[in-house]
Formats: structure tokens, C-alpha cells, sequence
């Protein structure tokens, strides 16, 4: 086991470099630099001017430095403009030697964001936890909503209420969020239906979240994920009630609810665990949508803010978070997932 | 001209089919809440042999819902219908999208006919027509690509055409020149919803099918030999796959598609790269069924190179970009730059899921008696992979097709959402949804319309492809 969670854990940390590394050469290429060299100097400036800036502010060094550097394993590169001594450590006005020597993000410093023009590591935080209050709520209604779905439909296959609760589950699973976003609004937010129980936007609820302006998002999101988790706890299910132990506790004379409560259930369970874990990474898709379109600002509408204004620290931060979030979803479930069935044995 | 309502004199319909919709709703819920209570609904055997149909409460709700969905689809078909016979405007909008909608109607009937007949003789695509599910989900996605074969002869106006008049206007309302109506409305600057809706579906057919197939090959390329020779490679090519499946999609998209990404030539550099997968998959497909007749190999494969090399070459080389190597004279067709990017973004985005899907089966099928009976025999890897594992690897792979195309139209969604890769003029319902989503709490139909027909061709592909496993389970 210990092995096994070793060698998960050298792959992880090995993909977050390469993913990371991906980024950072994406955001990096000379296009880009020249972008962040006119939005800081005036969209007017020679060529001459832009390689003079990249020189002087340490990107003209070779791409794998400067990757270091931001990982905090290489040096901080230093300089001077107009006899002020500039660098990566440090801050303007301060001497060299007083600036420590390794700054990047294992060190803790993420940068400054040219959008927000603050921390990148305090946007961050402030603007996951509104997500977090999201998925939060997300969760408290997808997990059980789904659950329930999936194992009323599975426990007769092929009944009427199967049938009705999977071409549910299917219509929820071709509904993509900006499809359903944009029909819950019109439908619940907007003055041509009239029903105007909710509000269309989120802003407000990152202040204050309550049922009214919450409400459309968390279910926007929930959607989505709802229809996939109630198919596959429908699949698990399904093939739990053909095992041969239900059929033993049939005819031993069990009643059908006690068969399901204390017989299927349990075992059914294992897989949507998994699914759910591995959720993550598509909520996190949908979490991007939805912050959008009910402009709620958490970290999903801040990684959009970063990409489409070429802020290359405030993007590398939220791909960092991004990709930790999937790679340790994935962990979990594939440890979660030995620890649950006593069948699977790592060897 | 006046304001279309949207049944128009059909309007005496209205109240029938609400009173239906309503039956039917409480019918089913009734017959849901039985089935808990009811001892084992359906057929008893009765002693002489013959069988009853179950009566009671539940027989009897079974029977309401049967009865009130007839009903139902009648009163819906005479909408349609009384749309295409009475003249243009007369029965409504509803009516009158009906009668634009004409040549669809046709080739769907005809296309139903024809295989509902013939379906004995067709294979899977035959058996199709066993399950209810799957027909209406084959229906669905039908309509959509005859809507985008007929777009042409369906729009009522030009994509592009405003009508400062029309901005923002319900749908149904009269153009002012009095010759038509915008059948769903205006946008936000007086374009036609319905319109620009049909000619979405257009951009959709034309890339979505393509960019799953080219996935497919590059999955089906890489994914047969991972799982089946095992060992370094198939744990570099998943730790490849796995690395781009723990990409959030949107970063990948935006790190992709941005304009100065484009000026690097990136994205040129990639589709030069995956585009490579078909041209390998059918030269290793012929190479290994005609291995021991050279000459007939030779010519086939010579066929592919120069034919299939052509094509390849023509399409990514585009003049004025980092890319462009072959005269002008003898280059076939040039794709738009922004739409090869969309491509491209696509397929990278599906080919590991199909990696690893198509690696999957093959860890499966490897182990079966006819791959070592042909091992025994003496055939090569590739002849096994491709001649043996992946034509009994076709059921799943035939599902996965179909949930992928629907998969690859909202990743095309998605991408006209944010406004990446298609100009913001562009009809595609991603970016139409993009474009009406900052006024859709005061006019929110030039958002709805497309956001249904992506649902609706989304649903159709999940439909057919559930019937599809259906029926491939079957066998």
C-alpha cells in the first residue's frame, strides 16, 4: 500500500511539473512577452524598446531559468534600472542584499497579478474560497439528489420509473451549463416569463449568498453532474441486484426493502464514490461557466479574467491550484476505491 | 402585416393539448406511485394457459399513458401539419417554422421508410429500429443534419442582415417591409434568431462528426498498440494522455486559441501532427491485410500516399501563414484559420479519452483464444490489432462515436461561449449564446433558441447512442 501511494504520489508531483511547465512555455512565448513589455511601456514602442524592456526585467534568460525561478529552485534574477537595484526578490527601493535569494512559488511568493494588481497568492485565496462556498453547495445538493436517482432507478431495471428517472438523467447529462444556465434564467429571472423568483445574477451572493441569488447557480452546476453520478450509481446498482447474494436473500424470504436498504446498497456505493471524485475536475469546467454567466467572481470567473488579459503570474497561480485539484481528486478516489473494495488487492 | 402568434388559428388546439400534457403528467406519476405498491406488475399466466393483462389501478394508469402520448404526438403532428398546408403565416409561428422546415420533413420520412423496411438487412443500424429510445434519438440528430444539408433553402433571411427595427423584437414579429416575419425574433442587433439557429447547425454537422473521427484515429492509432504490446510504451503514451486529461479544458482552450498563440503557429504545428494519424491509420491498415500481395499492396498504398498526402499537405498549408509550402496551383482548398484551430483544439482535447477507451478494450480482447489462435498462426502485431481486436472492439467504440460527437458539440459550445476560435459574427450556437446572454433577463430569446438546439442535437446523440448499446448488448 505504501508503495502503491509512493508511486501515485512521484507520478503526481511529476505531471504537476510537466503541466505546469506547459503553461508557463504557453504563456511565455515571445508574443506574450511582447504583449506584457507594450501593456507596461504603451502600445507605441519599437521592437527595439520591447527587447530592451524583456532584457532588462529578466525574460530574455533561457525559458527553463526563468522556470526555475518561478518554482523557486533557481536563483532570482537581479539587475538595476536608472541605478535603483531591481530583481525578481526584490521589492523596489530595497537593497540587494536584504532580498532573500529563492522566491517562487514553493517559497510562497506567487507573484503579482497585473489585473487585480495585488498578491497573486491573496486573490487566489479569497476567490477559491467563494468557490468553495459554491461547491459547497453544490455538493449538498448533487451528491444526495443523485445517489437517490441512481438507486431508485437501478433497483427494478426496467420499470416505469427507471425508465422515466434515466431519460432524466440522460437529458440532464446532454445539458451542458451554458445551455441550462441560460434556460433556468430565462425561465426563473427574466421578465418575458414573469416568474421572478430568482435573481439572474450572483454577484450579490458573494457577500451575502441566500436562497434567491444562490439558488440558479448551485443549480446550474448541480445538473450537470446530477444526470452522470445517477447513471452510473444506476449501472452499479443494476448489476448489484443481478448479484447472486440479493437473489440468496430473496428466496431466503427477505422483504425487497430490507434487501435494498441492507444488502445492495452498501456494495452499490464503491463506483459513484469514484465517479464523484472524479467529478471534480468537470465541475470545475462547469464552475468556470456558471461563475461567468451569473458573474459570480470566484476562482473560476478570475481564471477567465487571467486568460483573456494575458496576466501570465494570475494564470500560472490559478493552473497550479487547477491542476492540484484534479491530480489530488485522483488520488483519493483511486485510494478511496481500494480501501472500499476489499476485492482489489495492490500488489 | 400583424404580429404572428405562435399557434395562430390553431389556437383552438391550445386548450386540448394542455389538457393532455396535463393527464399525461398526472398518469405517469400515478402509475411511478403504484409500481411501489402494486405486487408484480404486468402479465399473469392463468391456469388454462392463456395470459391477463393485469388490471387495477396500475393497468389502468398503463393504459392512460399509452393513450394520452398517442394523443399527444397527434395533436403536436397537427400542428405541424396544418402548418405546412394552410399558407405561410396562418397558423402560426409554429406553423409556418413547419412549413420552412418542408424539405427536412421530406427526407425524414424517406430516410424512416426506407430503413424501418430494409431494417432486417442493415446490421446494427437495422436493429436500431427495434428500440424506441434509439429511433427517437436517430430522429433527432437526423433533423439537425438535414437542417444543416437544406440550410440554405430554410433561412428566412440573411445571417448577417440587420434590421434596426427588429433589435431585440419577440419572435413572431412582421419584418417592416411587410414581405415576412423574424419567425423567433431579433437579436441585439436585429439579426433573424431562426435563421442564424439553421445556419448554426450547419457549422456544427460540418465540424463536430469530423473532429471526433480524427480523434478516433488518433486515439485508435496510438491506443491499440499501448495496450497491446504493454510495457514503456503504453506507460509513456498514458502518462501522455493522463497529462492532458488533467488539464482543465478551458485553460486549454485559452492557452490555445488566443490570437498570439495563433502567430506563433502552434496550433499549425499540432494540426500538422494529428492530421498525421489518419494518413498513418490507412496505410498501416492496408499494409497489414495485403502484406503477402505485394503488387495489390503496393498500388493501394500508393493510392492513400498520393491521395491522402494531398489532401493532408492542402490542408495545412495556408498561404500567409508560418505554414505554407505548396504552390498555389495545386493546393486543393484552404480552411479558414480560425475554424483548423477550433479543430485541432478539439480533437486534442478527445484523443485521450479515446486512448485510453481503445487501450482499455484492448487489455480485454488481447486475451481472448481468437488473438492467440492468430498469434499461432504467425501474424503480425498490426494484422492482429487491426484485423482482429479492433473490428470485435466496434460495439463500444460505435457508443463511445456517437456520446463523443455529442461531447464535441458542447466543447464547441463551450468554446463559442467564452468567444475563442469563431468570429464573433459567426451563427454557431455557442457564440450566439455568448452573444445573448448579457440581455437575457429582458429579451432572453436570442439565447434560448440556440441553447435548445444544442440540447435538443446533444439529447438525440445520447438517445441513439443508448439505443445503440441497447442493442448491441443483444447479441
Amino acid at each position: 500500500m505504501l508503495k502503491f501511494l509512493l508511486r501515485r504520489l512521484v507520478t503526481m508531483i511529476l505531471t504537476a511539473l510537466c503541466l505546469t511547465f506547459i503553461v508557463f512555455y504557453l504563456t511565455n512565448l515571445p508574443p506574450n512577452l511582447e504583449k506584457v513589455a507594450k501593456s507596461e511601456l504603451g502600445a507605441r514602442i519599437s521592437d527595439a524598446e520591447v527587447a530592451s524592456w524583456l532584457d532588462k526585467y529578466g525574460y530574455s534568460r533561457p525559458l527553463l531559468v526563468r522556470y526555475g525561478e518561478w518554482l523557486g529552485v533557481a536563483p532570482g534574477w537581479t539587475g538595476s534600472d536608472q541605478g535603483v537595484s531591481i530583481g525578481r526578490c526584490v521589492k523596489r527601493g530595497a537593497d540587494l542584499e536584504s532580498a532573500p535569494k529563492y522566491c517562487g512559488v514553493l517559497q510562497g511568493s506567487w507573484g503579482f497579478s497585473t489585473v487585480f494588481k495585488d498578491n497573486v497568492g491573496a486573490i487566489i485565496s479569497t476567490r477559491l474560497t467563494l468557490t468553495g462556498i459554491l461547491m459547497f453547495w453544490v455538493m449538498v445538493l448533487m451528491v444526495p439528489t443523485a445517489l437517490l436517482i441512481g438507486i431508485l432507478a437501478g433497483m427494478r431495471e426496467g420499470s416505469k420509473l427507471d425508465r422515466s428517472l434515466s431519460t432524466f438523467s440522460i437529458a440532464t447529462s446532454a445539458t451542458p451549463e451554458y445551455v441550462s444556465g441560460v434556460i433556468l434564467i430565462a425561465v426563473f429571472a427574466s421578465s418575458m416569463v414573469g416568474l421572478k423568483w430568482f435573481k439572474g445574477t450572483a454577484t450579490s451572493a458573494m457577500d451575502a449568498p441566500n436562497f434567491e441569488n444562490f439558488f440558479l447557480p448551485v443549480l446550474t452546476v448541480a445538473l450537470y453532474g446530477i444526470g452522470y453520478i445517477a447513471r452510473m450509481t444506476r449501472a452499479s446498482m443494476t448489476e448489484v441486484m443481478t448479484a447472486q447474494y440479493i437473489r440468496t436473500a430473496r428466496l431466503k424470504g427477505v422483504s425487497f426493502r430490507n434487501v435494498v436498504m441492507k444488502h445492495a446498497l452498501r456494495n452499490a456505493l464503491i463506483a459513484p464514490f469514484t465517479v464523484i471524485m472524479l467529478q471534480f475536475p468537470w465541475l470545475l469546467n462547469g464552475v468556470v461557466i456558471t461563475e461567468t454567466l451569473f458573474n459570480y467572481k470566484g476562482f473560476g470567473w478570475t481564471l477567465v479574467q487571467a486568460a483573456g488579459n494575458n496576466d501570465i503570474q494570475l494564470l500560472l497561480g490559478c493552473s497550479v491550484v487547477a491542476v492540484i485539484v484534479v491530480l489530488v481528486t485522483q488520488l483519493i478516489s483511486d485510494v478511496g476505491y481500494v480501501f472500499l473494495n476489499p476485492r482489489i488487492r495492490i500488489s | 402585416m400583424d404580429m404572428l402568434t405562435w399557434t395562430g388559428a390553431l389556437s383552438a388546439l391550445n386548450p386540448v393539448l394542455m389538457i393532455a400534457a396535463g393527464l399525461l403528467l398526472i398518469a405517469v406519476v400515478l402509475q411511478i406511485l403504484t409500481s411501489f405498491f402494486a405486487a408484480d406488475p404486468g402479465i399473469t399466466a392463468n391456469p388454462d394457459g392463456t395470459v391477463a393483462a393485469q388490471g387495477g389501478i396500475y393497468g389502468l394508469a398503463e393504459r392512460a399513458v399509452r393513450w394520452l402520448f398517442i394523443a399527444l404526438v397527434v395533436i403536436c403532428l397537427a400542428y405541424l401539419v396544418a402548418g405546412i398546408v394552410m399558407p405561410m403565416g396562418k397558423a402560426g409561428i409554429v406553423g409556418a417554422i413547419s412549413k420552412r422546415l418542408l424539405p427536412v420533413w421530406i427526407a425524414l420520412i424517406v430516410l424512416f421508410v426506407l430503413s424501418f423496411n430494409f431494417r432486417r438487412k442493415l446490421g446494427l443500424y437495422g436493429k436500431l429500429f427495434d428500440s424506441t429510445i434509439g429511433m427517437i434519438g436517430f430522429g433527432m440528430v437526423m433533423f439537425w443534419v438535414f437542417t444543416a444539408l437544406f440550410s440554405n433553402q430554410i433561412i428566412t433571411s440573411g445571417v448577417l442582415d440587420q434590421i434596426a427595427q427588429l433589435k431585440n423584437k419577440a419572435p413572431g414579429s412582421p419584418l417592416p417591409d411587410g414581405t415576412g416575419w423574424y419567425l423567433l425574433g431579433g437579436d441585439h442587433l436585429g439579426r433573424d434568431v431562426f435563421s442564424r439557429m439553421i445556419k448554426g447547425s450547419l457549422i456544427v454537422i460540418e465540424i463536430a462528426p469530423l473532429a471526433t473521427l480524427f480523434a478516433f484515429m488518433v486515439g485508435i492509432t496510438l491506443g491499440l498498440p499501448a495496450g497491446y504490446y504493454g510495457g514503456r510504451l503504453d506507460a509513456v503514451l498514458s502518462f501522455l494522455a493522463n497529462l492532458i486529461l488533467a488539464f482543465p479544458v478551458i485553460l486549454l482552450f485559452y492557452l490555445l486559441v488566443t490570437p498570439e498563440i495563433v502567430t506563433t503557429g502552434l496550433p499549425q504545428f499540432m494540426a500538422v501532427v494529428l492530421f498525421l494519424f489518419p494518413l498513418i491509420f490507412m496505410i498501416v491498415l492496408l499494409n497489414s491485410r495485403y502484406y503477402v500481395q505485394p503488387t495489390r499492396r503496393n498500388i493501394m498504398i500508393a493510392a492513400v500516399v498520393i491521395l491522402g498526402g494531398w489532401l493532408y499537405l492542402s490542408l495545412i498549408s495556408t498561404p500567409d501563414t508560418r505554414i505554407s509550402f505548396l504552390p498555389k496551383a495545386i493546393d486543393l482548398f484552404n480552411v479558414p484559420a480560425n475554424i483548423l484551430i477550433v479543430f485541432v483544439s478539439v480533437v486534442f482535447v478527445n484523443s485521450p479519452t479515446v486512448f485510453r477507451i481503445v487501450r482499455g478494450i484492448t487489455l480485454d480482447i488481447k486475451t481472448r483464444d481468437y488473438v492467440s489462435a492468430a498469434q499461432t498462426r504467425g501474424e503480425r502485431p498490426w494484422y492482429i490489432m487491426l484485423w482482429e481486436i479492433l473490428p470485435n472492439a466496434r460495439g463500444p467504440l460505435i457508443v463511445d462515436f456517437c456520446l463523443r460527437i455529442g461531447y464535441t458539440t458542447i466543447l464547441l459550445g463551450t468554446l463559442g461561449f467564452f468567444g475563442l476560435g469563431l468570429s464573433p459574427e459567426s451563427p454557431d450556437w455557442g457564440s450566439t449564446i455568448n452573444a445573448g446572454r448579457k440581455l437575457l433577463t429582458i429579451a432572453p430569446h436570442p439565447a434560448i433558441v440556440p441553447a435548445l438546439a444544442l440540447l435538443s442535437l446533444v439529447l438525440g446523440l445520447n438517445l441513439l447512442a443508448d439505443g445503440l448499446r441497447e442493442e448491441s448488448l443483444k447479441d
